[in-house]
């Protein structure tokens, strides 16, 4: 059976145009084999929402460097919540500073990429959530 | 215009020396064969090749021999003489120390105004606005988008009655002020220059910069609003104003430091932004400008990255070939037309989440580069902002280092001392010759307007940043701390702000829209809007708009209405 590729929706939320490591990213996922969709820059969490659900993606990463992520992820994991797309898995990476994660785990991101992370061990990251829900 | 200037070619390029082409002495011949070779036989290298932070090959050893050609009386010269490859000025630090110049803001108008005292009060010599995105894209804090954002990047300005507060206490007279503005820049500056106006101090005297650079926007930072087209109008709207009205202001800072924060090679950086001052000049001529009148008003704007011989190549780089293009190109006569002055501000990515603290070395090393490139200010960043906005504490250390290159390293004695090293002369000529293909490659496909329309130097600069990025993943290149002498650390006390700013704002623009005079207002907006149908400078329906406390997020939706808005092709 040909193994299903993995589809992962990069997004940039909120105001922010430094879109670096969003780019980053997505190449990296695209190189070690999946669907990667890149929604380009600011998109609120309903276009973001809808976007993953017409794409029917498995995994969400989220960009957000300018300090807006206690407010743009939760709204985010609600709208997901009330279209029934709980088994997504929504991932943030930028700056985002340590306390603030506890609180963004509890609300349902399932894991946060701080600066310095190797593309390598985010695609690990993916793999082995994705696989574990399959 | 000469003739050489309407080709664009520049004719003094540095002569491209192809390593089989070098000439080695029999001093260095009898060196490699008696001293070298045994050496490497007995211990190889630690690599094959050794690279720059850009992927720019260095050799192991420079001598005369890469410098043939080189004229030391015609390409180095003398500081304040052209090409002004040794600094713009005879005496540089001797003279005067660079303005340190820390850029500043959050939260409210209020927090950032103390925050500005404070480090005035601390030997800060310039003022330097962050104004928070919101106020970048032109939204007030109040609406919908901004939900989340307000005070968190920089401060929040909705209008002249916060700009107002922001300048509470401190006298514009005296102070030079960059605002870190560019598509909402007529704006902010209006705002700025009607609280001069109320302080009573003299529009002719006052001094500052706009950042106002809309090219690397598209490029790089991606903060636009308007299409290119009316937003290079507005850019030329306010270099006439500029020119007739604040001529001790720099209408510009032509801004290399996001083009390389996006991940861009020293090359790129150099060549992408003398580039687009080179389609801000066309644009003012087209305009009518006279290229003497308004080019010294041209500032420019760089990154300190951590490569430190590759940085103050690219500074001394960068000098001569906005000499070259200005003379040969444009024809300008004025020495201030072609000398290029230039603020730096250290590496913001290549600071570590990791190990914070070790950010204080790296950000020291970056502004010593800076310093020996010729920097006329420099802005070194906070140990912690990897992880957020920096603290005061961090903020105080960061001033101290530019304090203490200043004070106790000596580097400020003598003008340019690494001019005539055989490497830095090398590499300065190889930085300027890549940055000439690129111009080049850009003149070709019409100009920065059109190569941005295509996705040129967005493209190639993501190229540049995934390469590095594979480099830092497979260990090619060390980042300490990171890939590399790893280990547990305590989380950084770090500057929270939290939702009470967004509150506070919209509170008090509420308080603004139900006191001020409505019909004013809109009287003043209507007249923008009709202006900006036709041709007219748009400072003045700018500034009107601004005086009668009509919001930012006002004045930039009447020129949406009119100029539409911007979304570019993402690549990846």
């Amino acid at each position: 059976m040909p193994e299903k590729k993995i589809r992962v929706l990069i997004a940039k939320p909120g105001l922010d145009g430094h879109d670096r490591g969003a780019k980053i990213i997505a190449r990296a996922l695209r190189d070690a084999g999946m669907e990667v969709i890149y929604t380009g820059l600011r998109q609120t969490p309903e276009m973001i929402a809808s976007a993953a659900a017409q794409e029917d993606v498995d995994v969400i990463g989220l960009s957000i460097l300018s300090g807006a992520h206690n407010t743009l992820c939760p709204q985010l994991l609600d709208l997901l919540h009330r279209k029934g797309m709980n088994d997504v898995t929504v991932l943030v990476g930028g700056i985002i500073p340590e306390a603030d994660i506890p609180a963004l785990k509890k609300a349902g991101i399932a894991e946060v990429f701080l600066p310095g992370t190797a593309t390598q061990e985010i695609v690990q990251f993916v793999r082995t959530r994705t696989a574990q829900k399959s | 215009m000469s003739e050489k200037g309407k080709s664009g070619t520049p004719v003094a390029n540095p002569p491209e020396l192809s390593p089989s082409q070098r000439k080695p002495s029999q001093a260095e011949r009898n060196w490699e064969e008696k001293t070298l070779k045994p050496t490497l036989e007995k211990s190889p290298e630690r690599a094959a090749e050794f690279t720059t932070i850009s992927g720019h090959p260095i050799r192991r050893l420079y001598t005369q021999a890469d410098l043939a050609g080189w004229d030391p009386e015609k390409d180095l010269s003398y500081p304040g003489e052209p090409p002004y490859a040794r600094g713009i000025h005879a005496t540089m630090h001797r003279g005067r120390l660079w303005t340190m110049r820390q850029f500043a803001g959050f939260g409210t108008a209020e927090d950032t105004n103390q925050r500005f005292r404070y480090l005035l009060t601390q030997g800060q010599t310039g003022l330097s606005v962050a104004f928070d995105l919101p106020t970048l894209m032109g939204y007030d804090s109040d609406h919908p988008l901004s939900e989340g954002e307000v005070g968190k990047c920089g401060v929040a300005i909705s209008s002249l009655a916060d700009m107002e507060v922001l300048f509470d206490k401190i006298p514009i007279a005296d102070v030079t002020t960059s605002m870190t503005i560019n598509s909402p820049a007529a704006v902010i500056w209006a705002m700025y220059l009607a609280v001069a106006e109320k302080q009573g101090a003299d529009w002719q005297k006052i001094s500052g910069t706009i950042q106002n650079d809309i090219l690397k926007e598209y490029i790089a930072q991606k903060e636009y609003i308007y299409p290119p087209e009316p937003s290079m109008r507005l850019v030329i709207d306010t270099f006439e104003f500029c020119t007739k009205h604040t001529p001790r202001f720099n209408a510009i800072s032509i801004s290399g430091y996001h083009i390389r924060e996006a991940g861009s090679t020293a090359i790129q950086e150099l060549a992408f932004t003398l580039r687009d001052g080179i389609e801000y000049v066309d644009w003012g001529l087209r305009r009518g400008l006279e290229v003497d009148e308004f080019v010294p008003r041209l500032s420019f704007f760089f990154n300190a990255h951590s490569d430190f011989f590759e940085e103050i190549a690219k500074y001394r780089a960068a000098r001569r070939i906005w000499y070259k293009t200005m003379r040969e190109r444009f024809g300008a006569k004025s020495a201030r037309s072609s000398a290029l002055r230039f603020h730096s501000q250290t590496a913001g990515c290549s600071l570590t989440a990791q190990q914070p603290y070790n950010n204080v070395v790296r950000t020291a090393l970056q502004a010593l580069a800076a310093v020996l490139g010729g920097t006329q200010s420099l802005h070194t960043n906070s140990l912690d902002e990897a992880w957020a906005l920096p603290t005061e504490f961090a903020a105080t250390i960061a001033l101290r280092t530019q304090q203490i290159l200043a004070h106790e390293s000596g580097v400020t004695h003598t003008v340019d001392p690494l001019g005539g090293s055989y490497f830095v002369e090398t590499l300065t000529n190889e930085v300027e010759r890549g940055a000439w293909d690129y111009i080049e490659r850009i003149d070709a496909l019409g100009g920065m307007v059109a190569a941005i329309e295509r996705s040129y130097p967005q493209r190639e600069i993501a190229e540049a940043s995934y390469r590095y990025q594979l480099a830092v993943d497979h260990k090619e290149k060390v980042i300490v701390g990171v890939n590399d002498y790893v280990a547990e650390e305590k989380p950084l006390d770090i500057l929270q702000i939290d939702e009470s700013v967004a509150h506070r704002q919209a509170a008090s623009l509420k308080k603004l829209r139900a006191e001020r005079s409505q019909a004013e207002v809109h009287r003043r907006l209507a007249a923008l809007r009709n202006a900006a149908q036709g041709t007219e400078n748009l400072m003045p329906f700018i500034y009107e708009a601004v005086k009668a406390y009509a919001t930012l997020g006002e004045i930039c939706d009447a020129m949406r209405e009119v100029f539409g808005t911007y979304e570019e092709v993402a690549i990846t």
